[in-house]
């Protein structure tokens, strides 16, 4: 299995904030941390667009990088992780973090930050799997029980796609080709190309001309 | 020995027991390994009930699970 990914299809989102609630609920998270949201750009403006934002569970996640006591993980299906037993809620990963995924609950009137809080893919944490410190601290261990996140399995449109990179990301390209547009977002690469083809390029390119711009394999 | 000398005396011990006792402090600040994880180690998501280390199970369960996503497929649309 490759990498465990989200992928929003902004084509189809809908800025129902399903998600949203979905991820509340089911991973019990406090008033005023919010690991999911949904943004919509031209809010209002004809061909408005919508997409559902949480932690990307980057494959070089600047989290990881500047976090000063590495509290940070990645899971072997390339969840990343952290251990709130670690970490000192400095917010350096908020500032590195280009997604605005980790969260610090306010605590008390003078708003202490509390321990980052963010978006786990629905894996727990390095507490024992489906504990009760687990819950506690990270949420549901959903993929413990052979399950993908909340957000994604309930989103009404299915514009939320969450799982094995590869598998994700060949959904998309079918939708894709079969209403013939909507490859803007993701990339030519994911849209058109396939694993065993990194190389798609658009029509007309030159051999040898890099991907168009933006394009993810 | 007088009274007062053996009171001294145990002044003086437990005083020196009690520097000694500062000898003995345990750094408090931990020892961090730049670049590196420091936290508890976390288990794979397969290493529990219901998979019991089936790592092949939970792999065919978790993409069966995300061929639901697909509704081309759910549907028979092609």
């Amino acid at each position: 299995m490759a990498r465990m990914k989200f992928l929003c299809d902004a084509e189809r989102c809908i800025e129902c904030n399903g998600c949203v609630t979905a991820c509340k609920q089911e991973n019990d998270v406090p008033w005023g941390v919010n690991r999911r949201r949904v943004v919509t750009i031209n809010d209002g403006v004809p061909g408005e667009r919508s997409i559902s934002v949480a932690c990307m569970h980057c494959s070089d996640a600047p989290c990881m990088a500047v976090c000063p006591v590495d509290c940070f993980y990645r899971t072997e299906e390339g969840v990343v992780l952290h251990d709130k037993d670690l970490c000192i809620g400095c917010g350096y990963c908020f500032y590195a973090c280009p997604f605005g995924a980790p969260q610090f609950p306010q605590a008390g009137a003078f708003g202490v930050r509390g321990k980052m809080d963010k978006c786990t893919f629905c894996a727990g944490g390095p507490e024992k799997d489906n504990s009760e410190a687990e819950f506690k601290k990270y949420g549901r261990n959903r993929l413990a029980e052979g399950k993908l996140p909340a957000c994604a399995e309930m989103c009404s449109t299915k514009a939320l796609l969450g799982g094995d990179g590869d598998t994700i990301a060949e959904i998309y390209r079918q939708r894709v080709t079969m209403r013939g547009k909507g490859s803007d977002v993701w990339g030519w690469g994911t849209a058109y190309g396939r694993p065993e083809a990194p190389t798609a390029k658009p029509p007309g390119a030159a051999p040898g001309t890099p991907a168009a711009p933006g394009a993810k394999s | 020995m007088t009274r007062v000398t053996q009171l001294a005396a145990i002044a003086f011990g437990a005083m020196a027991a009690l520097m000694l006792a500062g000898c003995g402090e345990r750094p408090q600040v931990v020892d961090y390994k730049q670049g590196k994880y420091q936290g508890k180690p976390d288990e794979a998501p397969y290493a529990t009930a219901p998979f019991n280390g089936n790592k092949d199970m939970w792999e065919r369960d978790i993409r069966n699970r995300t061929q639901n996503q697909n509704e081309y497929r759910r549907t028979g649309g092609s």
